[in-house]
């Protein structure tokens, strides 16, 4: 039973109003079964995700994640056991659009220059070998357009902090991987790194293991909350490295996330100018079939879908630039 | 209130965390770093839960020495584009009391505040440190730096990019 201490109205915990003090005051028009706590419209979970919708039409929310679903899972299989959102959790902010971090987070393109500290400095700092992140020799990958506003950047995965100081520990994670779901899906879940986008807010990034979603309060702010995801039950030396490994990186405080707020609301003030400069461009990788990580078409995806709904359209976008993106994304 | 713990006293204490300020603030941060012991632990505890262990859970800051020093020579480096140029800012810090001395180290609380601006905005970062200083060859030096701030969220501040 939950009682507002304000007048003492108490709700059971199926929201309806289950008590009203002096409630022979009230006429008979008084109709407490319409004075209950209001459910969201839609509420559904996928695997201990709960998903929210405001639009009660909306479809089911395994029909909504289409295409993205598969990563999803993929996002959430890393460590051969059901994972958890960790305690301590990053609540932030950023003076910016609230498109500019979904562009953000899913921006290889970006991540050389402004997370040079921790490519060029960090790494070196701690004895690491960066060189499939810059230089020559750098890994690139694909990007993807999922329909309907979902995307997925794709890399094999690269030496990080945690690859070097939890070897053995995720050689044997990926060997029970192996065991229990074949090798050729341990090989997809396990050798890469992906930057998922579920449209509209919500991002899911592997080298770190993170769950982000951000909201907008005005046009140019917006709040950010973000966890740690990693696996039930894992050794509390494993969760240290992975700790270390993640806040080297992400968070208000980390060698990389702070560099992003900053350019994020540098954007921002220049978006003040739009009137004059009305452009942003993300046409990277537009004439190729096959778009890699450090191109754009994640982004279109994001926001073709984004101008179907201003436009009032309903039923699946097509985000693709052509129809070969299209294949390969089923 | 206990002035003296162990051979410590409040007085000595309470300059030091002054001078280390005054580094912060006047981005001496390689003098800084020099304060630290090599076992040195630099801790921010997540905003939920401020009483935590950075061991099971996962903290804004948890620094060892090798982190730290990187940490500076990141500031230093120029391409920390979120200090560059550097925030302004200013620390107060009060409260200084020994809470326990034992075996040559002492666990002492003060309170914080530092001011940051940073275009033409200026956030609050308030909270509380609990330190465990040690006495060197020439001087205090930090053996752990737990800074606990008392700020629900970093809204708006939105990040954390000096030392804190």
């Amino acid at each position: 039973m939950l009682r507002c201490f304000y007048h003492a109205w108490a709700f059971d915990l199926t929201g309806r109003l289950a008590g009203v003090p002096d409630d022979d005051a009230y006429t008979p028009a008084f109709d407490r079964d319409a004075l209950g706590l209001k459910p969201v419209p839609r509420l559904e979970s996928y695997r201990g995700m709960m998903f929210v919708s405001y639009d009660p039409e909306i479809e089911s929310l395994v029909g909504y994640l289409g295409n993205a679903r598969d990563y999803l899972d993929l996002m959430l299989d890393f460590g051969g056991d059901e994972v958890e959102i960790v305690p301590g959790s990053q609540a932030y902010s950023m003076k910016a659009n609230w498109k500019l971090l979904v562009e953000n987070s899913m921006d290889g393109y970006h991540a050389l220059p402004t997370h040079q500290r921790y490519f060029s400095q960090y790494l070196a700092d701690i004895g690491m070998d960066a060189s499939n992140w810059a230089g020559p020799n750098r890994i690139q990958g694909i990007g993807l357009a999922l329909g309907s506003g979902h995307a997925v950047i794709e890399n094999r995965a690269r030496a990080l902090p945690i690859t070097g100081t939890a070897k053995e520990e995720l050689d044997q994670i990926r060997a029970r991987l192996v065991e229990r779901v074949g090798a050729e899906h341990a090989h997809r879940i396990a050798d890469y790194s992906r930057n998922l986008f579920i449209f509209p807010n919500l991002i899911l990034i592997s080298s770190w293991h993170t769950i982000r979603t951000f909201y907008p309060l005005a046009p140019d702010y917006m709040e950010i909350d973000a966890w740690a995801n990693l696996p039930r039950g894992e050794s509390g030396e494993l969760r240290q490295r992975r700790f270390e490994n993640f806040i080297s990186f992400l968070g208000p405080a980390g060698f990389g996330t702070p560099d992003d707020v900053y350019a994020l609301e540098g954007c921002q003030r220049g978006f003040a100018a739009w009137r004059e400069v009305s452009w942003s461009d993300i046409s990277r990788g537009m004439g190729r079939a096959r778009p890699s990580s450090q191109d754009e078409l994640q982004m279109r995806a994001f926001w073709r879908r984004w101008h179907a709904l201003m436009q009032g359209l309903r039923g699946p976008t097509d985000c693709s630039d052509c129809p070969e993106q299209r294949e390969a994304a089923e | 209130m206990a002035t003296t713990a162990g051979l410590f006293t409040v007085g000595e204490i309470e300059e030091f965390l002054i001078y280390e300020a005054a580094l912060l603030d006047e981005w001496r941060l390689e003098e800084w770093l020099a304060l630290m012991t090599p076992e040195v632990r630099y801790l921010v505890p997540p905003l939920d839960t401020p009483d935590a262990d950075h061991r099971d859970t996962l903290f804004l800051i948890a620094d060892d020495r090798r982190t730290l020093a990187s940490r500076v020579r990141q500031l230093l480096s120029g391409i920390t584009w979120a200090e560059n140029p550097r925030s302004r800012t200013r620390r107060l810090i009060t409260n200084v009391r020994l809470l326990a001395a034992e075996g040559g180290e002492v666990r002492a609380t003060a309170n914080f505040a530092v001011w940051r601006f940073q275009h033409e905005h200026a956030d609050v970062y308030g909270g509380r440190y609990v330190h465990v200083l040690v006495r060197g060859p020439s001087g205090l030096l930090f053996r752990e730096r737990r800074a606990v701030l008392d700020l629900e969220t970093l809204r708006p501040h939105g990040k954390l990019s000096f030392i804190l």
